[in-house]
């Protein structure tokens, strides 16, 4: 079943005003459960406003919005439930961080719905376990951190609330290399063990490539694609038209095509170009070595 | 007569170590370094965060000054308190943050800031206000307000306002840290565009080793040390040792590296797609 499903979702800021503009625009969308997504698209595509709606903060102008089947405005005095279902970690999250200490700071939601002292550290733990932060730096003021650290503290906030659904938006921004494979890491590893639904903003076409298994493309407030990451990322020409480079590797492999040689297109990784380019030299030695023989 | 020459290398770092001292714990955060940029070069700067690479670009135009050794601007020592406007109009900077750096409300009274303090007569501030914005390719958005525009158009707002000024170098942190791949490939056309065209010296610090790759020069950072100094192709030559420091190398160097590693013989100094397009060719042709 569909977790997510939207139905002629539009959304329209400034309307009746001459600043009207149209930021999702009759978006029919359906993401299973267990999915790990990749949400792409340049600024001002839509896709923040999109992932926004799945879980009620902005209402639609027109259409609906189905999680678990259930349309969320349907009674809005229940909205506050969605927003439980489905958790949304923000842009530089680290900002939003405000408790003495780390531990504070990831128990604050789980505090706010009334649960146990017993429940709130379970969660507390278990959270900070998937993000990868040590039982040291529960107890140091989140101030004190790295904004790696500060970013998995926050993320960690979010997922102490058991989310159903899993929304971030950019979670790399602005971090080195190392921090961000650690954070994109830790979120996989995360769905991985408890098998829900991720979806992942993102402007780094390697990054979907390496983590994800679908892409959804946002281009001028449409759903441009939605499929998995070979389906998405074989349309090279219409993502380059719309500003999203394809990553490096799958450019190379498509230059070494254009120039005569038999290579599967589909590469996205560099591992996956490893392989591909070990197996083509490979035979090319086998077909070499027998033309000497003969 | 020697105050007028322009001096070969806009900035000289010499045995510099810079220790914030907080709470009465001084850990160096630069240890010993020495680093000389010649004018009209374009360095790229890497280093994962806390690397001490953001200490080094803010002790090029004196907003630190070192805790040992010295840091000279066009022979200028910054810790001429005296010489603090010389030294700063010399060599600009640009911080990872487009919203925090911009001041007015209409992007030419923005670009035109420093002018007034520093008290330009109006017909040359118009005139490099102008020049400015044409330079950075928002001219025709000069009376917009900043919040109207994009984040990548921000930052070249922010440079316009930085190069009116006319400095010798800018040093950018992280310009496009915060932008999407549009933005960042303005923000960065622009930059090779101010180096190319007008010889303005560039020292770019930033987390995207493809930016770096198309650097003079790359210089990276790590531990408060310089631990690789030269052309881009023979550090991204360097790939474990990169690997080690948490950074990473653009693509086509990785896969090229796999291929060395898995005994194939190929040139390690490869960081572009063309090239690494050729090197797979030669390989298939033997």
């Amino acid at each position: 079943m569909s977790v997510i499903k939207t139905e002629h979702l539009t959304y329209t800021y400034n309307g009746g005003s001459p600043f009207e503009k149209v930021a999702v625009d009759d978006v029919n969308l359906e993401i299973e459960q267990g999915e790990l997504v990749g949400i792409i698209g340049h600024t001002g595509s839509g896709k923040s406003t999109l992932i926004q709606h799945f879980n009620g903060l902005v209402k639609p102008t027109a259409g609906k919005v189905y999680i678990d089947g259930r349309d969320i405005w349907e009674n809005p005095k229940d909205i506050r439930r969605i927003r439980f279902q489905v958790g949304l970690v923000f842009q530089y999250p680290e900002y939003q961080l405000f408790e003495e200490t780390v531990y504070k700071d990831i128990a604050y939601g789980p505090t706010n719905i009334g649960l146990s002292k017993e429940e709130i550290d379970e969660r507390v733990r278990e959270a900070a376990m998937f993000v990868g932060l040590r039982e040291s730096t529960l107890e140091k003021s989140p101030f004190e951190l790295s904004g790696g650290q500060k970013r998995r503290v926050a993320i960690a906030g979010v997922i102490a609330m058991r989310p159903e659904v899993l929304i971030l938006d950019e979670p790399t921004a602005g971090l080195d290399p190392k921090g961000r494979d650690k954070i994109l890491g830790q979120i996989k590893q995360y769905h991985e063990a408890q098998k829900n639904t991720v979806l992942i903003v993102s402007h780094s076409m390697e990054d979907v490539a390496k983590y994800c298994q679908k892409a959804l493309v946002m281009n001028q407030s449409k759903v441009f694609l939605y499929d998995t990451i070979e389906n998405v990322f074989s349309h090279t020409e219409e993502l380059s038209a719309m500003g999203l480079a394809v990553p490096q590797v799958t450019r190379i492999f498509h230059a070494l095509g254009a120039r005569g040689v038999e290579v599967n297109p589909d590469i996205f990784t560099v591992e996956a170009g490893r392989e591909e380019l070990l197996k083509l030299l490979a035979a090319h030695h086998v077909r070499k070595g027998g033309a000497a023989r003969a | 007569m020697e105050v007028f020459a322009k001096l070969e290398n806009i900035i000289k770092v010499q045995d510099v170590s810079y220790a914030y001292t907080a709470e009465g714990n001084a850990a160096n955060v630069l240890e010993h370094v020495s680093l000389a940029v010649p004018r009209g070069q374009f360095v790229a700067v890497l280093g994962h965060n806390g690397s001490g690479k953001s200490t080094l670009a803010k002790l090029c135009n004196a907003i630190l000054t070192p805790s040992e050794g010295v840091v000279y601007v066009d022979g200028v020592d910054t810790r001429d308190e005296e010489m603090i406007y010389e030294i700063r109009q010399n060599v600009g900077m640009v911080f990872q943050n487009p919203d925090n750096q911009i001041v007015a409300t209409i992007v030419e009274e923005d670009v035109a800031f420093a002018l007034e303090n520093l008290g330009v007569e109006p017909k040359e501030m118009r005139k490099r206000v102008d020049d400015a914005l044409k330079e950075v390719g928002m001219y025709d958005y000069r009376e917009h307000a900043p919040h109207q525009l994009s984040g990548g158009q921000k930052q070249r707002v922010a440079i316009a306002g930085i190069i009116a000024m006319r400095p010798a170098c800018i040093v950018l942190d992280e310009p496009t840290a915060m932008l999407d791949p549009k933005g960042r490939r303005e923000v960065l056309k622009t930059i090779r565009g101010l180096n190319r065209d007008y010889g303005i010296t560039v020292v770019l610090i930033t987390h995207y080793m493809d930016e770096a790759a198309k650097a003079d020069r790359v210089v990276v950072v790590d531990n408060g040390r310089v631990i690789l100094d030269d052309t881009p192709k023979n550090v991204f030559s360097h790939v474990e040792k990169l690997k080690g420091v948490g950074l990473d190398v653009p693509q086509s160097t990785e896969l090229i590296y796999e291929l060395r590693k898995a005994g194939y013989p190929v040139d390690s100094h490869i960081i572009d797609e063309e090239a690494c397009v050729n090197e797979i060719l030669r390989l298939l042709e033997e």
